[in-house]
Order: structure tokens, then C-alpha cells, then sequence
């Protein structure tokens, strides 16, 4: 029997590189052997990846993309579809938990340095992830046609009409009719279901290869790479396969029992996963009280109405997202780990993650002053945050940083 | 974990906010789908006295009979009264042009409605209409002011006046707003009564809003801990396997 298999295997190694591509990224692919368990959440955003994609074909088969039809037919998945509900329920949660993972993520990179050098494209790449991503739970946001789908496009479309010259017709061009209509939801349906997950797919493959070319970091910043035995293998890595593939299915087991938990026992989060609103369906004669998009945009949305002109606040809020990308060279600090950083850049991480929690937090309440005028202040925060790190990334570093994985 | 904390701390503290609107308290209705006979009372007071000028057009008769536990013989003779099939959605004849001539404005399709509003907030609001001469229909609700509405529960409930107070607004004016509703002319139903009709019946919309809610309870208890046994495999594997790294 194995001998079979192993001449099938030869047979399918001389016209595709199944072994090679196998070892490659996982039998022979070295990572460092300390990673904790903020290095769950890049395998966990694959799987949700996967999640969203298969209950979303599931969706399709039943979704009707017409505004006299999607309301209802949504509700036709909830109630006469076999096991739709589950289906739809997975699918709006794993929105949700897409933006959790993807977060904290990204927390992961920026605390443990693993956007810099060499690794400067695996987080360039990493953020075009995470705007197709916005763009993504944007349109898909828009198909069930609810009140709070229909208002939000229209706040957010809305939003390209404060660019001078071109911004009207920019607009309009984007929803293909003066408001959001049929003609938007059509088009949002095709963006969201082909093109923007067909571009994620890719950007998710180049995410890796770039990964793999380079090399995983560690929670202590220490290049594996540069202390290998005779066979060229690093000292402290170890084959991905089989030691972190059964490490993440620890961490698979944790998600989902909590993402179940969700899913089955509060579905819609008390309003913040589905709205409240979006159970009403969309009404363009009737605006709600109060427009908030799902939490994932919240702390971008503060940024916006922080600014008192509008087409400043869309730079603004641009600009938060913008920043972002230029993280790898903002950055001047040698050491890469927050373990061997100065004080003022560890207090810096906090005073960020305050604001952009304290962001999250005033962008779904309606405009208050106090609220508007913390915001103006996160968003400073937020801002000096990442124009300010040239000046500050390099203060007070510590001077040793240890070369090898130690041993607890 | 701190962070977490923080991140939990903030979505309860804005739910606490999201809650204000108008100046009467919510009352709380007991929302229990397991109680049947609570479910089938409360079908019976839909179809009686909602279902002529709002539709439920999301939920099906015959949906409605087998998850309550009705045989299809007695959902047609009981909860289907103009010649719809059973397969048919709980739908009306009164045509959104008319209904908008007669009320203001069309009665909404509540098939949703406890999603969008909550229980609480409908047993409330069905609790506080309160005699109101300057409104079309006589009466106003306490909860939904300007509501077009009429108080079609008045035969069981009777009809309420509203027992003002006042407040001192914060530039010193007096104004005058409602403390309290009490029974003026007694309907068929005494207080307690009306209030668990009521309950009964926020009760089965709220099994409207999402008929497939019991069947999710019940068997999420059986996937988490089929996913709690795979979690204590994949922790014993990891540890195995990780033997020879530590």
C-alpha cells in the first residue's frame, strides 16, 4: 500500500511540485520554537477566511440580489432553508470575528516589531489584506438590505461626494444611481462575492510566500535565521508542520467554542454584530434616528466626525487608514520585540490602544459634544501616535537583546 | 486579558446609553419560548387583534402550528380566517394606500418587530395607550408619542388616563410630562390579567422574530461540548508532540 502511494507520489512529484511546496512551507519551514499565543491569530484568519467563503457559497444559492427581493429572501434563509439560520448566523459572525482576528493580528505585529526590515512586505501586503477586507464587510453589509444597510452605504458612498472636482460623480458612479438603489446592491453583490474575495485569495498567498521567504518573527525579535546548524537548519526553529500545525489546533478548539458560543447564544451581540435597525427593511423615505456602521469601522468613523469640515475629516479618516502602511518606516527603533523597548514607546502602544479603543467606543454613540471633543483628542493621539515615531522609536532602547531563544 | 476587560467594560457601558428614547420606563416582559400554552395564547391574540391591519408576511401558518404544537385541522379552524392556504404567510388584504388614508401611515409588517424593537419594549408600549381627546382615534401611547395607532386592546385592557406630574427642566421652566397610567374605564381583562395576555403575547412575536430560536439553544450546548472534547484531544496532541521540544 505505501509503496503504492510513494510511486503515485513520484509519479505526481515529476509534473507538479507537490513534495516540494509541501516542504517548503510546512515539513521544512522553520519557525521560531517561542511563539506565544498571540501567533494563533494569522492561522485563526485563514480559517475564518474559509469560514466566510463556504457559508457565503451557501448564502448565494439562496440570496436574491434585488432590492424587492433581499429583505425577504434573507428571511427565507433564516426560516425555510435547511439549517439556514446556522448558515447566515455563521456567515454574519464570522464578519464580526474576521475583524477580531485580523486586529489582533495586527496588535501582534506592531508590539513584537514584525513589520521591520526584512519583513517590511509581509505587512505591506498584510494591510491591503485589511483594506479589501473593509471594502468586503462593506459591500457584504449592504446585501441583506435592512435600514441600517441601506442608511450606512449611503452615509459612507456619501462620503466620496466631499472630494473636490470629481467627487460627485464619483459617487455616483460608485452606486450607479443618484441614491443607493438596485443598481447599488447589484453591484455591491458582484464585488462581494467575486472580485473583492477573488483579490483576497491572492493577497492572503502573497501575504505567505513573502512570510516564508523571510521568515517568522518571535515574541523577543530575535532572528532565527542567523544561527543555523551544518544542515543549514536555524537552532531555534522547528518544522511548522507537525509542531505549530497541531499548536493551532489548540488554538482552533478555543475559537471555535467561543465564536459557537456566539453564534448559538447571541447572535447578534446585544446590536453590535447585527444592528438592531437592520431588522427593519431599508426604507429611503425614512432615515433612522441614529446611523452607526458595525463596530469594526467605529474607531475610522470617529475620525471622520472628530473633523469639523467634511472633506477634511475624509482625509482624515484616509489618513488613519494610510498611516497604517507606512508603519515599516515610521519606525527607528533597532531593537524590534516591545520586550527591549524604551519606556516612552511602550507607553506610546498603551496611549494608542486607549485611543483606538476610546475611537471604536465614540463612534458608535450618537454626537455629543464631550464625545466629539474626545475623539478630537484619540484622534490626535492616534495621529502623533505614527508621525511622531521617527523621533521617539529609538529612545531609551535597551542595549542587550538576547541572540538565541533562551530556555525557561 | 486587561484589555478585554476594557473591551467588555466599553460594550456594556453604551448598551446602558443605547437604551433612552422617551421619559416612561420599559417594563420587563417574561420571554420564556418553552411555555407553549403561553405561545398558542399568545398566536390566538395576534391573529384576533393584529393580524387585520399588520401582516407577519415572514411567518407561515403552517410553521406557526407545528412549532406551537397545533394540528394543522385547528390552525385553520382557529388562526386562519380569509381563505389563505396553510403554507401561506401570515399576510392581510388591507391595501398600503388605504391603510395610509386611514392611519397616516401603513401599519408595518411585524414578523420582525422584536428584533428591531425588543420584548420589553413591546409589552410596554401595548400597555400605554392612555385617553388622548386631541389624537384622531381618542387615545395616545405613553411610550410612542403621536403613535397613529388606535387602542385595539381597549375591550380587554379598558382605556387609561395619564396622571401627570411636573418637572423642573434645567432653565428653570415647569413641564408637565406623564408619571403614571391608570385605569379609568375597566375592560373585560382586570390588571393582572391584561398583563399576561400581554406577556403571552410579546411572548409569540418574539417566536416570530426568529422561529428557529429554540432549535439554536438546544443544540448549542451540544456543539460546545463536542468542541470542548476536540479541544482536550488537540491540547493532549500538542503536548505529545511538544515533548521533545521543551
Amino acid at each position: 500500500m505505501s509503496r503504492m502511494l510513494k510511486s503515485a507520489l513520484g509519479w505526481m512529484d515529476d509534473r507538479f511540485p507537490l513534495s516540494k511546496v509541501w516542504n517548503e512551507h510546512l515539513a521544512e519551514y522553520y519557525a521560531p520554537k517561542n511563539f506565544n499565543w498571540m501567533y494563533y491569530f494569522g492561522s485563526l484568519a485563514i480559517l475564518v477566511l474559509v469560514n466566510q467563503i463556504i457559508t457565503g457559497i451557501f448564502l448565494t444559492i439562496n440570496y436574491k440580489p434585488d432590492a424587492k427581493l433581499a429583505f425577504d429572501s434573507v428571511e427565507y434563509i433564516m426560516r425555510d432553508v435547511e439549517w439556514g439560520w446556522l448558515i447566515r448566523y455563521m456567515h454574519s459572525t464570522g464578519a464580526s470575528a474576521f475583524f477580531v482576528v485580523v486586529y489582533l493580528h495586527m496588535f501582534r505585529g506592531l508590539v513584537y516589531g514584525s513589520f521591520k526590515k526584512p519583513r517590511e512586505l509581509v505587512w505591506t501586503f498584510g494591510m491591503i489584506i485589511y483594506v479589501a477586507l473593509m471594502a468586503e464587510a462593506f459591500m457584504g453589509y449592504l446585501l441583506p438590505w435592512g435600514q441600517m444597510s441601506y442608511w450606512g452605504a449611503q452615509v459612507i458612498v456619501s462620503l466620496f461626494g466631499a472630494i473636490p472636482y470629481v467627487g460627485e460623480d464619483l459617487a455616483l458612479w460608485l452606486r450607479g444611481d443618484y441614491v443607493i438603489s438596485d443598481a447599488t446592491l447589484n453591484r455591491f453583490f458582484a464585488f462581494h462575492v467575486i472580485a473583492i474575495p477573488l483579490v483576497l485569495v491572492i493577497l492572503v498567498f502573497m501575504h505567505i510566500v513573502a512570510l516564508h521567504a523571510v521568515g517568522s518573527n518571535n515574541p523577543e525579535g530575535i532572528e532565527i535565521k542567523k544561527h543555523k546548524d551544518d544542515k543549514g537548519v536555524p537552532l531555534d526553529g522547528i518544522p511548522f508542520h507537525p509542531y505549530y500545525s497541531v499548536k493551532d489546533l489548540v488554538g482552533v478548539a478555543v475559537f471555535m467554542f467561543i465564536f459557537a458560543l456566539i453564534i448559538f447564544y447571541m447572535p447578534e451581540m446585544g446590536g453590535y454584530f447585527l444592528e438592531h435597525a437592520n431588522f427593519v427593511p431599508a426604507d429611503p423615505l425614512k432615515t433612522p434616528e441614529h446611523i452607526a456602521p458595525v463596530w469594526y469601522f467605529t474607531p475610522f468613523y470617529a475620525i471622520l466626525r472628530a473633523v469639523p469640515d467634511k472633506f477634511l475629516g475624509v482625509v482624515a479618516m484616509a489618513g488613519a487608514i494610510f498611516v497604517l502602511f507606512l508603519l515599516p518606516w515610521l519606525d527607528r527603533g533597532v531593537n524590534k520585540s516591545i520586550r527591549y523597548r524604551g519606556p516612552v514607546f511602550k507607553a506610546s502602544i498603551y496611549a494608542f490602544c486607549i485611543s483606538f479603543i476610546g475611537l471604536g467606543y465614540f463612534g458608535m454613540q450618537p454626537v455629543t459634544e464631550v464625545g466629539t471633543w474626545f475623539s478630537r483628542i484619540f484622534s490626535l493621539i492616534y495621529f502623533a501616535f505614527f508621525l511622531l515615531m521617527p523621533f521617539y522609536s529609538n529612545i531609551g532602547q535597551d542595549k542587550y537583546v538576547p541572540e538565541r531563544v533562551e530556555e525557561k | 486579558m486587561k484589555k478585554l476587560s476594557i473591551v467588555l467594560l466599553v460594550l456594556f457601558s453604551s448598551q446602558l446609553l443605547a437604551a433612552g428614547g422617551t421619559n416612561i420606563e420599559l417594563q420587563s416582559a417574561n420571554i420564556n419560548l418553552e411555555n407553549k400554552a403561553s405561545l398558542q395564547r399568545g398566536a390566538k391574540y395576534f391573529v384576533n387583534y393584529c393580524l387585520s391591519c399588520h401582516s407577519a408576511k415572514q411567518l407561515r401558518y403552517s410553521r406557526t402550528g407545528k412549532d406551537l404544537g397545533i394540528s394543522p385541522e385547528l390552525v385553520e379552524l382557529n388562526l386562519m380566517f380569509t381563505g389563505e392556504k396553510i403554507f401561506d404567510g401570515m399576510t392581510i388584504s388591507m391595501r398600503p394606500k388605504d391603510a395610509e388614508k386611514w392611519f397616516g401611515v401603513n401599519p408595518p409588517d411585524l414578523s420582525l418587530i422584536a428584533r428591531s424593537r425588543g420584548a420589553d419594549w413591546l409589552y410596554t408600549y401595548l400597555k400605554s395607550f392612555y385617553i388622548d381627546e386631541s389624537r384622531p382615534f381618542g387615545v395616545d401611547n405613553a411610550l410612542f408619542p403621536k403613535v397613529g395607532m388606535p387602542h385595539v386592546l381597549s375591550d380587554l385592557q379598558g382605556l387609561q388616563k395619564a396622571v401627570y406630574k411636573d418637572v423642573e427642566l434645567e432653565d428653570g421652566t415647569v413641564k408637565k410630562v406623564i408619571a403614571r397610567l391608570e385605569i379609568a374605564e375597566p375592560g373585560r381583562m382586570n390588571e393582572k390579567e391584561f398583563d399576561k395576555a400581554m406577556n403571552d403575547l410579546v411572548n409569540f412575536m418574539v417566536y416570530m422574530g426568529e422561529p428557529a430560536k429554540l432549535e439554536r439553544q438546544r443544540l448549542g450546548w451540544k456543539v460546545l461540548m463536542f468542541i470542548l472534547v476536540m479541544f482536550g484531544i488537540f491540547y493532549f496532541l500538542k503536548k505529545e508532540y511538544w515533548k521533545d521540544i521543551h
